[in-house]
């Protein structure tokens, strides 16, 4: 009796969200799917045309598609490569106990705070080629002899983007490693104080590996959310072919191009490339939880 | 001796994190407060000498920013206030009763946070021309639903499947019907957690750029990001840095003082999610 009602009343309240599911993720992906396999462009005044897979193949000679895949692996790799260091370093730093703990966590939550358009400003700012306080310290410490555009430069941009980003999601990374430290029990530590073992030694045998599926799972979701990047890269130097990413090669297409059909093409892949991540990440973490059992 | 040269060196580690952390929003600040001559000087003050409130003022003295300040609020307000609404009732449902597609319903919702936003940009656009949505607050409103609800269901039901059973099953025995237990029950006690869901979504809501850009045009609809990012000055070689400066620090402000406030809560709530993903 009370289940069917319960089963009703369940039904009733999850509704809602699965129709605004279907409304705003079903319906727009299902739009995605279908324009990608036409040719239409994005104000409809031409007629839309059933292309089968031709934007696909035109997709996989396309030399712009190629260099915003190359840019976004780059960014992808490094950020979230320096990252996970920076914020693991930190996380074990908050983790120990010392004075004015409460202050260093506060602290590191700013960065993650600030909007990212508001970031990508200050930084833009921050790394003026003639006015930026970056070159000012770089000179004034005579770590360099000439002040340097690192925006306008194609060799550093990227990097800087990369830099960036780091300071930006760092702090997330910290905290979610920070959440995993503190799941491990703290006697397995006295344990092995007991066995004579260092500090570093430790921290190979029982921190890093204990620490393994928070690692985890920080990971692929850092990673994902690099893969996906825009708005860092789109405010600081626009559409670049320096530091064009996926994503900005895409909103490239669909409005300036106009191009519904082959923008929409490019937006399946960057599904299929992050599906394909996720897959990887799944079965690699998936063997190492077997791995501890 | 040794002891205290590693706690020399481990304070000079903590600092060096606080000053990495702080100092970019620092110069902000300060930067807002200067006057155009200090600002372009090639040996710039760390300290906002000569003091001004020019910047602030500029930034005030046209309708404009005013304007955008208060349309990121009824976008990100109201997509907040539906996704809590929606979220509590889904949440409840999912983890307090039983039915049987539940998990199949969390999957979906869970999918939902994983693609990118960009990759329904174009059938977006679509979806909000064909309902006349587009250049409209109900438009932004409803596409932020697309980050904000999967990730208040999701949250939230974490925050419900926690609550102690006997409470329920106390209200039931005193005759109480499931959406009176939900109602009087079981929503006082996931207060805190509706105050955090509720503030990580405004905060995602409020700093959304992507939808925002390509979803409005003019300024009567045109959040803050949108505006500060697109901000300019007479020609591209006069980039009003103390403008752009101030505007950012007046939308940076109440987030920071927010996010220090619910610090601990924050803190929780973000492991929370990310962790069960």
């Amino acid at each position: 009796m009370l289940t069917l009602r319960q089963m009703r009343l369940a039904w009733l309240l999850v509704l809602p969200t699965l129709l605004v599911v279907a409304f705003v993720a079903g319906y727009p992906l299902a739009q995605v799917f279908y324009y990608s396999f036409h040719r239409a462009d994005i104000s409809f005044v031409e007629p839309t045309e059933f292309v089968g897979f031709k934007n696909y193949l035109f997709l996989l000679q396309d030399p712009d598609f190629r260099g915003a895949l190359w840019n976004t692996l780059r960014f992808t790799v490094v950020s979230v490569f320096l990252e996970t260091v920076l914020g693991l370093a930190i996380a074990l730093v908050i983790h120990s106990n010392f004075k004015g703990r409460g202050i260093v966590r506060a602290a590191i939550l700013i960065p993650w705070a600030i909007p990212t358009v508001v970031s990508a400003k200050m930084w833009q700012w921050m790394l003026n080629d003639i006015y930026g306080v970056i070159n000012v310290i770089l000179v004034n410490t005579g770590l360099v002899a000439n002040k340097i555009a690192f925006l306008a430069n194609p060799n550093t941009v990227l990097w800087a983007m990369v830099a960036v980003d780091v300071w930006k999601t760092t702090p997330f990374m910290a905290l979610l490693l920070l959440a995993g430290l503190q799941l491990i029990p703290s006697d397995i530590y006295e344990a092995a104080d007991i066995d004579g073992a260092s500090r570093w030694q430790q921290f190979w045998t029982l921190t890093l590996p204990l620490l393994t599926p928070a690692l985890v799972v920080a990971l692929i979701f850092r990673t994902l959310d690099a893969l996906r990047v825009f708005d860092v890269i789109f405010v600081m130097v626009g559409v670049n072919t320096a530091t064009r990413s996926l994503a900005i090669y895409n909103r490239q297409t669909l409005i300036d191009f106009q191009d519904l059909g082959y923008g929409s093409a490019i937006s399946v892949a960057i599904l299929v490339i992050i599906f394909i991540f996720v897959v990887l990440y799944m079965r690699v973490a998936g063997r190492g939880v077997r791995g501890e059992d | 001796m040794s002891y205290y040269a590693g706690r020399a060196l481990f304070y000079l580690l903590v600092v060096f994190i606080v000053v990495y952390s702080v100092f970019p929003f620092y110069w902000a600040v300060i930067s807002s407060f200067k006057t155009s001559d200090a600002l372009f000087s090639s040996n710039p003050s760390f300290l906002p000498t000569p003091f001004t409130l020019t910047h602030y003022q500029n930034v005030f003295s046209g309708a404009e920013f005013g304007r955008n300040l208060l349309n990121s609020l009824i976008v990100a307000g109201g997509a907040t206030l539906i996704c809590l609404v929606l979220g509590v009732m889904a949440a409840y449902a999912l983890g307090r009763l039983r039915f049987p597609p539940k998990n199949a319903v969390l999957y979906i919702v869970l999918a939902m946070t994983m693609f990118p936003q960009v990759s329904v940009l174009s059938g977006m656009f679509v979806l909000l021309r064909e309902t006349n949505l587009f250049n409209t607050h109900a438009g932004l409103i409803l596409s932020y639903l697309l980050f904000t609800l999967p990730f208040t269901v999701w949250v939230l039901t974490g925050y419900f499947r926690g609550l102690p059973r006997e409470l329920e099953e106390a209200a039931y025995v005193d005759g109480a019907t499931p959406i009176q237990t939900l109602l009087k029950v079981m929503l006082p006690l996931t207060g805190p957690g509706l105050v955090t869901t509720g503030l990580l979504a405004f905060i995602a809501a409020w700093n959304e750029y992507l939808f925002a850009l390509t979803f409005t045009i003019g300024n009567n609809v045109r959040t803050v990001p949108v505006a500060i990012a697109s901000f300019g000055g007479a020609t591209p070689f006069e980039i009003p840095w103390g403008s752009i400066m101030a505007a950012s620090v007046v939308v940076t402000v109440p987030l920071v003082i927010l996010v220090l406030i619910f610090q601990q809560r924050i803190v929780a709530g973000l492991t929370a999610g990310a962790v069960k993903g």
